[in-house]
């Protein structure tokens, strides 16, 4: 069986410096895997790479998304072949109401895979059950894309478009960041929702707090770079007792 | 063919080329110098003074409001170097070397050129023209190449000013205050031109105040040229206080090199028409420069600031801010315009123009114009004209506070905003209270 | 590689020859000679059975316009026309003025088909009568095809005469309400105002005519569409519409024209009057002919519009998506001269490849409180420059005046500009002017956002776009609010990856 996600010996620089230092790093399908790290080791801009964010430049390495060589492809390539990235800041687009943006983003994937667009009726009731179990207030769908949103509503938006796209790999960059326990947990319920087998998650974040309401499968530690240690969701806990300074030591 | 008379109607035209003819033969500076300011001459002569169809001069037509052009100042004698000793003086905490220009001549016995720092050299320019110095040489007239009539003029017949050279690395604590005082008890036209050059790393504040004595329907061009090195860092302050009668064209032609920093800001008060032109050329990336203006105009005054930022390569970030108050019949004139090269990404540039009107024959005309040729950049402009809020000013007497200080406590956060840039504590206190001033004068 | 810097490689293989409708109607044209003279003056004015007054308005503009030099100070650079190599009169032969719209060339008919005109307004122009209540919803739209020179048909005259509402071409205006076309032509605009609209006063051939009488609303959408067929002929058209007191109208004004090696002049001009509490509402998707990748070719655009607040709480409101020309020069105005008049820009304006655009409004307050308001929205890309002009004024005396103005401009690639260039002027202390501009490019971070979504470069820049003029969009006329954002799409094809 092919892993869902596949990086051999990633090497990244930003801006001619080194971020990425030969990361490895396989995900099954069904399966649900944690990436910490302290600050500066990588974790944002491993979640850009994969999603082809431009001025990341990838010096060697490869990364194969059901055994297809990603980096080769557009970043609209990619969302279609069912490729997700939940933003730690999502962005705000004046004019465009959220139910246009998720509309067009909705029938471009679908005409990129030779599927048939959905009706405008047809999708708003989709729209709607997704919103409704997120606790997002409908009215919020017609204004525009993020624009006020506080930092609760835009990560909840960002889950809505997961739930709505319907990808096979999500990477969640710090999905936790900037929101208080109640948001998190709506979040949370969202992305568990969403598991299933034939779906991988790679989950980004700095705290643990997150993993005990997504429960990882595995646990990698990232460094410097690169993954120094991977493990069980006990590593989570160990992570939060002991922090992250003796890979850095290690890393170094 | 004789370009000097052939397109000069007007009688101030006709007496400026009389002048230039006059004064030639006596204006420092021979060789190059004096082949740089005929081919000026010539082009000034071939467009006349600028007039409301040159869209630079839209606002104020110098050709209409200038009714005759003064003879030249004569050097200052005693009596005149005399009044002049207490000019431009500033609050005593204000700790500048006084460089003192009379009459558009350099006085050095009025001036403070004791202990230069090391590194600074200070110098009257018709000395330096006549000399032939080399600084003068290749930068005079290159800083900021413009087609302007106003500094072709000045090229033309400027007779002193200040040659100032900072050289690389050096720190000066000390503010160069260059005081240019009208002391001339008859009309007369004063022409300078003065050059300051600040070599890579090197941070220099410079104070420039203009003032003159009130009545007297005398006429200032004045030109800094400023090259600000890479690495360099310069302040520049200056202080239009003209007499109630005068004319004050004013040219600024800056070219700044990479990761330098300039803020520049302009107090007018005085002067009947006031011309402030600034030309600033971004030559180096990241750079930022912060350039402000205030103005506090009343009567039949006519200010008018037009600011040309030139971004010739990109990474560079730009605030501009003025702000005036307009009282009496007076007018007051924006014109900025943002440019943005072809391949200057990266600019970030931002203008801000705002007037407040006083009375019923105020008027005030902005012109922010922006020309972006590069599309990764994030320019932008603003401009206001309105009265004082009248919400706020409810809110003032209804605690108690008279309409008069209500105002003037309002106008003063207006200006306020402007003048809190000023880098050195002690000038923008001197500056504030220069403002409280003008407000109490207002009755 | 960075998805700008293959925008960048794709911008340079634009074909900006996509013009949708570059097309040429084959139809027998009955042409005036080649040149501009009194006697071709004459030959107009015979043509269309002017009166005598209407001839020496004519000629007087054009002995004027013989005294007259162009401009050249707006933003754009464009080979002197040869305004002797032109065709001034170009109508298509038919016999002595229709009596039904069976009577109209089928070729001509079949061109409105080519060009997408609205189901309904083919439906229109073919003749067909909807019964009442049988229409899909909104309001029905009165169209008046103007081809080439004249007017081609005007429908629903019978039922806006029921109203009182005049909409006839301006011809016959001329023939049946002399008094009232006399009374206001040339009122707002006057034939010395500037060189292009003397001309237009000389050679003007044909335009809409609109009076909406005392406290009507005008019951439906007036509408006409322009379209330049013949080589080398330049288009005039004139248009006079008056909202006497307390009515309402709202008009729209569509153009398409044929591509073309040659340049194409238009210059027209229009002249809106509004009295006491009545406003118009004047609308204007334009999409002339662009000229081609290297800038050949294309429609050269230069237009008077100016509308006259005269009465108290009269209102104009102005909209225009410009998509086309070559080069465009228009400045639609308002002189708000009545006590609490107001005057309002909306506006959308897309150039690509070698366009060049110098559009903007003027705002002239003279009436106590009056106010304005202007949004225009910029978008260059391709090679192209795009250019807000604008003028907002207060008089001494218009006290109380208001106005706030917001432009911004969109670049797309690094080869073109935007540049905006405003004139605020306020005389008085009771003025309040807000005026606000912005110039960027679409963020890197927006356009990867919606990428990593699943939209193409392209689908992303269209749908940012939208939402960047979206507030002048709300502004049109429902059926025509769509058709504006099918043809900026179109304008923007092949400017991104």
């Amino acid at each position: 069986m092919i892993p869902l996600l596949q990086i051999k010996n990633l090497h990244v620089e930003v801006g001619g410096r080194k971020i990425l230092n030969g990361l490895d790093l396989v995900v099954d399908k069904g399966k649900v895997h944690a990436i910490m790290g302290p600050n500066g080791a990588g974790k944002s801009t491993l979640s850009y790479v994969l999603a082809g964010k431009p001025g990341y430049e990838v010096t060697d390495g490869e990364v194969l998304f059901d055994g297809e060589d990603v980096l080769a492809m557009e970043p609209d390539a990619r969302a279609a072949r069912g490729l997700f990235l939940a933003f730690q800041y999502p962005m705000e687009i004046p004019g465009v109401a959220t139910l246009t943006f998720l509309r067009t983003a909705f029938n471009a994937q679908r005409k990129k895979r030779g599927e048939p667009e959905l009706s405008v009726p047809d999708l708003m009731k989709r729209v709607r059950e997704i919103a409704a179990k997120l606790d997002i207030n409908p009215e919020m769908l017609r204004r525009p894309l993020n624009v006020g949103f506080s930092g609760g509503e835009k990560k909840r938006n960002e889950t809505l478009q997961m739930a709505l796209l319907e990808p096979r790999l999500c990477v969640l960059d710090e999905t936790d960041s900037g929101l208080d326990i109640d948001a998190l947990k709506v979040v949370a319920d969202g992305v568990n929702r969403l598991r299933s087998p034939e779906r991988g998650f790679v989950v980004i974040t700095h705290y643990q707090r997150l993993l005990n309401h997504i429960v990882p499968d595995v646990v990698h530690v990232l460094a410097a770079g690169r993954v120094v240690r991977t493990g069980g969701k006990e590593l989570a806990l160990e992570l939060e007792a002991t922090g992250y300074a003796q890979y850095q030591a290690e890393a170094a | 063919m004789n370009a000097e008379v052939r397109l000069l109607k007007t009688g101030a035209e006709l007496a400026l080329a009389d002048t230039f003819v006059a004064a030639k033969p006596t204006l420092p500076g021979n060789g190059d110098v004096a082949a740089w300011r005929e081919a000026a001459f010539e082009r000034f002569a071939l467009a006349g003074l600028p007039h409301r169809r040159i869209e630079e001069w839209k606002y104020t037509d110098l050709r209409a409001l200038l009714r005759d052009a003064k003879p030249l100042a004569s050097p200052p004698d005693a009596s005149a170097k005399k009044r002049a000793a207490a000019a431009g003086r500033l609050p005593s905490d204000v700790a500048s070397r006084r460089l003192v220009f009379v009459d558009g001549s350099f006085v050095a016995e009025l001036s403070d050129l004791a202990g230069l720092e090391p590194g600074l050299s200070v110098r009257s320019m018709a000395q330096a023209l006549a000399d032939g110095d080399p600084l003068a040489a290749t930068y005079f007239g290159r800083v900021f190449p413009v087609r302007d009539a106003a500094v072709d003029v000045n090229a033309a017949l400027m007779g002193d000013g200040a040659l100032i050279h900072i050289a690389a690395g050096v720190v000066i604590e000390r503010p160069l205050h260059l005081v240019f005082a009208t002391v001339a008890d008859k009309p007369a036209a004063i022409f300078m031109r003065s050059l300051v050059v600040v070599e890579k790393g090197a941070r220099v504040a410079l104070i420039e105040s203009h003032q003159g004595a009130a009545g007297i329907d005398y006429q200032v061009n004045t030109a800094l040229e400023l090259v600000v090195d890479d690495e360099a860092s310069v302040d520049h302050v200056k202080i239009v206080n003209e007499g109630t009668g005068a004319l004050h064209v004013a040219s600024l032609m800056a070219t700044l090199g990479a990761r330098a920093k300039f803020n520049d800001f302009t107090f007018a008060t005085g002067g009947a028409v006031v011309r402030n032109q600034l030309f600033l050329r971004f030559a180096g990336e990241g750079t930022t420069a912060d350039i402000r203006g205030v103005n506090l105009l009343t009567g039949r005054q006519h200010v008018d600031t037009t600011l040309v930022a030139d971004h010739a390569v990109g990474g560079c970030q730009a605030r501009e801010l003025f702000k005036s108050v307009l009282d009496g019949e007076a007018r007051g004139v924006f014109q900025g315009k943002i440019t943005v090269r072809p391949g200057a990404q990266k600019t970030d540039a931002k203008m801000m123009s705002r007037a407040l009107l006083l009375s019923e024959g105020a008027e005030a005309s902005h012109k922010p114009e922006l020309e972006i040729f590069a599309d990764d950049v994030q320019c932008g402009h603003g401009a206001t004209t309105g009265a004082l809020d009248g919400d706020l000013k409810f809110y003032l007497m209804a605690r108690g506070i008279p309409a008069r200080e209500a105002e003037a406590l309002l106008i003063q956060a207006f200006v306020g905003e402007a003048v809190e840039a000023i880098g050195d504590e002690a000038l923008r206190n001197a500056l504030l209270d220069t403002a409280a001033g003008w407000l109490t004068s207002r009755g | 590689m960075p998805a700008v810097q293959e925008t960048v490689e794709q911008v340079r293989s634009i074909d900006v020859d996509q013009y949708k409708y570059g097309f040429v109607t084959d139809i027998e044209s009955e042409k005036a000679p080649k040149g501009l003279s009194e006697d071709i003056v004459r030959f107009i004015s015979a043509k269309k059975s002017e009166p005598e007054w209407m001839l020496a308005w004519r000629l007087d503009a054009y002995r004027r316009w013989l005294t007259m030099k162009e401009p050249t100070w707006a933003r754009v650079d464009y080979p002197s026309i040869d305004y002797q190599d032109l065709y001034y009169y170009a109508a298509p032969k038919t016999k002595a003025a229709p009596k039904s719209l069976d009577e109209i060339d089928p070729e001509i008919l079949k061109t409105y088909e080519k060009l997408g005109i609205p189901l309904r307004e083919q439906e229109l122009l073919a003749g067909v009568v909807r019964e009442e209540g049988s229409d899909t919803g909104g309001s029905r739209v009165a169209v008046d095809a103007v081809f080439d020179s004249v007017s081609v048909a005007t429908t629903f005259k019978a039922e806006l005469a029921k109203a009182g509402v005049i909409f006839c071409p301006i011809s016959e205006a001329l023939r049946d309400h002399p008094d009232l076309v006399r009374k206001y032509l040339g009122t707002v605009v006057p034939t010395s105002d500037n060189y292009f609209a003397t001309l237009n006063s000389a050679v003007f051939s044909d335009g809409s005519f609109v009076y909406v009488p005392e406290g009507v609303r005008c019951p439906m959408e007036l509408s006409t569409y322009f379209r330049i067929n013949e080589q080398k002929t330049g288009q005039f058209e004139r248009t006079l519409i008056i909202a006497d007191k307390g009515s309402y109208v709202s008009y729209l004004e569509g153009c398409t024209a044929p591509r073309r090696d040659e340049n194409q002049l238009h210059a027209a001009v229009v002249e809106l009057i509004v009295l006491d509490d009545a406003e118009i509402k004047y609308s204007t998707v334009q999409n002339w002919y662009p000229g081609d990748a290297e800038g050949k070719g294309g429609i050269f655009n230069f237009v008077t519009k100016r509308g006259d607040c005269r009465g108290k709480n009269a209102k104009i409101s102005w909209t225009q998506v410009e998509t086309g020309s070559a080069i465009t020069w228009k400045y639609p105005s308002c002189i708000l001269r009545g006590d609490n008049s107001r005057g309002e820009f909306y506006s959308i304006a897309i150039s690509n490849g070698r366009q060049q655009v110098d559009s903007g409004t003027k705002m002239i307050h003279l009436g106590r409180n009056t106010s304005s308001r202007i949004i225009s929205k910029g978008i260059a890309a391709g090679r192209s420059q795009n250019t807000y002009r604008g003028l907002v004024s207060a008089h001494a005396r218009a006290t109380g005046t208001r106005n706030f103005t917001n432009c911004d401009s969109l670049l797309i690639g690094p080869h073109c500009g935007a540049h905006t260039v405003p004139y605020i002027e306020a005389k008085n202390s009771s003025t309040v002017f807000e005026h606000e501009a912005t110039t960027s490019k679409i963020s890197d971070e927006m356009l990867f956002y919606c990428r990593q979504r699943g939209m193409s470069a392209e689908e992303a820049t269209a749908l940012v776009v939208n939402g960047f003029v979206k507030d002048v969009l709300q502004q049109l006329p429902m059926e025509f609010a769509v058709e504006a954002q099918k043809l900026i799409a179109i304008s923007l094809e092949g400017s991104v990856g």
